[in-house]
This record gives C-alpha cells, structure tokens and sequence, in this order.
C-alpha cells in the first residue's frame, strides 16, 4: 500500500471538505483497501465516514424506506421491512459476496465498488479505466467476466453489484450530498455512466459529492419477486448472469414487469423495450423468448463473451416462468407484502 | 498514529502506520497468532475475527478505523483447558488436516451460529422468514467466506452441526 493520510470525518460537510481528486471515501472498505493494496488505487488521503451520524440506519419514508448509505450488507438483507416488502433486494444481497464481507459492505460502497475484469488489477497490463489512453486488454484477452451490453472499443468491463440489479429492478433512487451541503435525488439508473472514450469515470458523482442514502419506493403488494443469478461457483463468486424481476399479473395476464439484468454491462441493464415485450401478455416460453431477443439485440459479444447470450436468454426465461407463475415457484421466489 | 481498542476483553493501546491492517496489528504486535494470514485479500477467511460481535476479515480492515471497537479472536472463544463448543466439535469430528483455516473457520462459524439464531436468511434458505433448518447446504453457504486448501469440508459441516445441536 503507498503511504496516505487518514481523516476520521465527524460531519457530512468535514468529510465532503476534504475530499478532491486524490482522496477517497473508505467506509466497508472491502473493494478499496485490497485494491489499495495491489496500488491500483493511490489516494493520498481517505475520509473516514463510518462514525458520522445518521447514515446508518433504515428509517420508513412514507410507504418506501430510505436506506442510509452505511447500513450493511447484512443488515439490508436481513432486516423484517425489506424481506417484505421487497424480498428481490434481500435475496440479491445474499446473493453476492461471503458473510464477512457483507458484515462490513456497505450500501453506498456497494453501489460505487470497482469492477473485476482481471485487467483492472493487472498493473503490468494496459487499462483505460486505471491509466486513460492505455488501451484495453480486454479486447483481446480473456474475457469470460466480461460484459456485452453498453461496453465501448475503450472498455469491456462489467459492473459486478448483486445489490444495483435489485435496485434497478425495484426503482431505487439515490441521494448524494455535495460539499455545499446541497442534496440530489436521481434515478439509480442514472448513476452509473456508461465507459464511452472515458471508462475512468464511472459515476455522475463530483470529486465532492458523497452517496447520503438509496430510497425505496413504496413496495408493490402482490409483485412476485425473483433474483436468478448464474455463476462458475455455487457460492462467493461474482455473477456471469443474473436477473432480478418483479411481476405483477392480471388475471392470466402480465400488467406490469420491473426486470434488470447483472454481470452484462457496465451498470445494473435495463432495457425499456424488453419490458414492452411482455406487459399485456399472457406468460409463455415464447413469449419471454421472444422478450430477450429484442434484449439481445443490443448485444456486443467477443468470442470469449458468446456464451453469455443464450446464456442470458435462458436465465430470462427460467425467472420470467417463475415470476408469472408459469413454473411452480422454487425457493429464492418471493411475493412482496406492504410491511405491517 | 494511536487507536486503543478491546481484544478478548483486554483494553489495547497501539502506535502503527495508517496502512497496518488489523491482522497484522493482531498478529505482529499483539502477538494473537491464531488468526492466520493467507491471501491477505478477503477471499479465503482465515484472518477471519468478529468485530462488536460480528464476523469479518481483518485483512480489510484498517486498525484506524476500529478506534473504541471490541475484537473477539479465536484466543478470546475458548483455551486449551476450556474448549468452547466449536472447538470441541472441531476436535471430535477431526474438522481439519493442516489447521491453517481452523481458527477461521472456527470464529466465523461462532458468529453464524448467531446469525442463525437472529433469523438472519442465507441464499440457500427455501424462505425468507421462519424456522431455518441447518442442514449442509445453509452451513456451506453461509461458511462459503472461509475457504479449507485441505478440504476438509465435509467434517468441517459436522462439527459446525454439532456444536450447534449442542448449543440448541
């Protein structure tokens, strides 16, 4: 690790004063500190957020919660609210990572970790996300990890967050606090930027801008819940696939579909016409299949990659059938109830 | 700099670098070998230590940030002559070949029986809510953060089963 400075922050506004190109957040520090320690990432100074008061608990905001950006990992997942109301998230948590890690993770880290292409933390290997200009060692490297949709000739890599697919199938919106003291909510579609010509920048957050808190909207009763995740291991790895999707029927028919896909592009993927693909529909195979295809579409594939479409397809399908209802339900498939 | 902290119920003052991790402040300078460093990364679990009660891996933890937090490492679970549950079952049920993991894997399952006991739900649970039954797939998943090079898994799931049927 190169040497740095460390400030214990009190306040929201101590911690955002002190922060600037050089500096960063810690909080979990999970993704940070071992990045740190193979000198992908140098700050010169971190800010030390975990002691100031109010982001750490989840609090009911109107029918929704508001999320504070340290509440953990485990503590999201688990807590009774969330289980209820909007089981997609908590299964997506559990999901990802190991209990230790959880215990420390927080939410808004979480949202901002570093991808895992193998290039990233290859410091003797070309990256445009570490070193702008470099080149891409992706393009003609290994790339199983890597994503498919919304990449550049810049950057391949794939955002690898569990928790953001659940939060973009649910609608989640974000709260960040400037320097100023000025708070904004977006959209958590709107977070993440897709790499173009600068795959170093990853977010819409200013070098002063501080992730406060995520906000649930209120939970649609009666929405059946499914996260679907696809990876080389049982458990502890990063996701190929996944899909999380919350449905809500009429009668036989689908009235309304949430779906965002993981492990495929550069942020939690959403696709507006794959949505329109099935509301209004009654639930068949061909029906979702014909749903991912207009999805796959938009699809970039090198060889290494290829595999993840009829990958991803198959995975839509499976949730879709067990969201509707078209399969009997297996376990990991919940129906979201308005907390008591 | 300083950070004073608790670690097995001992107030601990200690002077290191802002980069010393809290593994090795445990390990070079509190001298509480037991807790193992092996891929120093967060991947295999043997620095594995709880931290006000909860288990993580203290290779990712920054001793500056734990100023007035409370350690528990496997020195704190139990000693030769008082083993605790865990330990006992470790023992019996031969839950190990080279032991490098063991500490690990023996703190980290002293805080998911905990987690058990709260309720907490793991990805292997058929339900969010309700009864969890510990059969082998809920102990290898929620253990999937400790790693054993020998694999000694299977007895690792029967001690851990063990000790929890002890315990209940």
């Amino acid at each position: 690790m190169r040497e740095f400075d460390y400030t214990r922050a009190e306040t929201l506004s101590g911690a955002a004063d002190q922060l600037g190109e050089d500096a960063s957040v810690i909080a979990g520090g999970t993704n940070l500190l071992d990045l740190m320690k193979i000198q992908v990432m140098t700050p010169s100074r971190l800010v030390d957020i975990t002691r100031i008061d109010g982001l750490s608990d989840i609090c009911e905001d109107g029918e929704g919660l508001r999320i504070g950006a340290l509440v953990t990992n485990s503590e999201l997942a688990a807590d009774p609210r969330v289980r209820d109301g909007w089981p997609l998230l908590s299964r997506a948590i559990l999901a990802g990572a190991s209990a230790q890690i959880r215990n420390k993770a927080t939410t808004g880290g979480n949202l901002l970790q570093r991808t895992r292409c193998p290039y990233f933390y290859d410091t003797a290997m070309p990256c445009n996300k570490r070193n702008p200009g470099e080149g891409c060692s992706a393009k003609q490297g290994d790339g199983r990890m890597l994503a498919i949709f919304g990449t550049s000739e810049h950057c391949l890599a794939a955002h690898p967050s569990d928790m953001a697919v659940a939060l973009a199938a649910l609608k989640a919106e974000v709260e960040i606090r400037s320097a100023e003291g000025d708070a904004r909510r977006i959209p958590i579609g709107e977070l993440h930027k897709l790499p173009g010509d600068r795959p170093d920048i990853e977010t819409v957050l200013a070098p002063d801008e501080i992730i406060t808190a995520v906000y649930l909207p209120a939970p649609q009763a009666d929405t059946k819940q499914v996260y679907k995740k696809v990876r080389d291991r049982a458990s502890y790895a990063f996701a190929l696939v996944s899909v999380g999707v919350a449905v809500a029927m009429d009668d036989d028919r689908i009235a309304s579909v949430s779906c965002a896909i993981g492990g495929v592009a550069p942020k939690p993927w959403t696709d507006p016409e794959l949505e329109k693909a099935l509301v209004g529909q009654a639930p068949s195979d061909e029906v979702f299949g014909q749903a991912a295809d207009k999805a796959l579409t938009q699809a970039r594939c090198q060889s290494d990659t290829e595999f993840k479409k009829p990958l991803l397809r198959r995975t839509l399908i499976a949730a879709l059938r067990e969201a509707t209802g078209l399969a009997v339900s297996a376990p990991g498939v919940e129906t979201a109830r308005i907390p008591a | 700099m300083r950070t004073r902290f608790t670690v097995n119920g001992e107030p601990r003052e200690v002077e290191h670098d802002t980069r010393a991790t809290l593994l090795d402040i445990l390990r070079d300078q509190l001298g509480l070998t037991g807790t193992k460093k092996g891929c120093d990364h967060g991947q295999c679990g043997a620095c594995t230590v709880m931290v006000n009660g909860k288990r993580v891996n203290s290779c990712l933890c920054l001793a500056a940030m734990h100023e007035d937090d409370e350690m528990t490492t496997i020195e704190g679970l139990g000693s030769p002559e008082a083993l605790s549950a865990l330990q006992k079952a470790f023992v019996s049920q031969d839950g190990y070949q080279c032991g490098f993991c063991t500490p690990g894997q023996i703190v980290s399952a002293t805080a998911m029986l905990e987690e058990l006991r709260a309720g907490d739900p793991s990805y292997a649970s058929a339900s969010l809510e309700g009864e969890m039954a510990l059969d082998d797939a809920e102990i290898a998943e929620r253990m999937s953060g400790n790693l054993c090079r020998c694999s000694a898994y299977p007895l690792i799931r029967e001690a851990i089963a063990m000790a929890a049927e002890v315990k209940s």
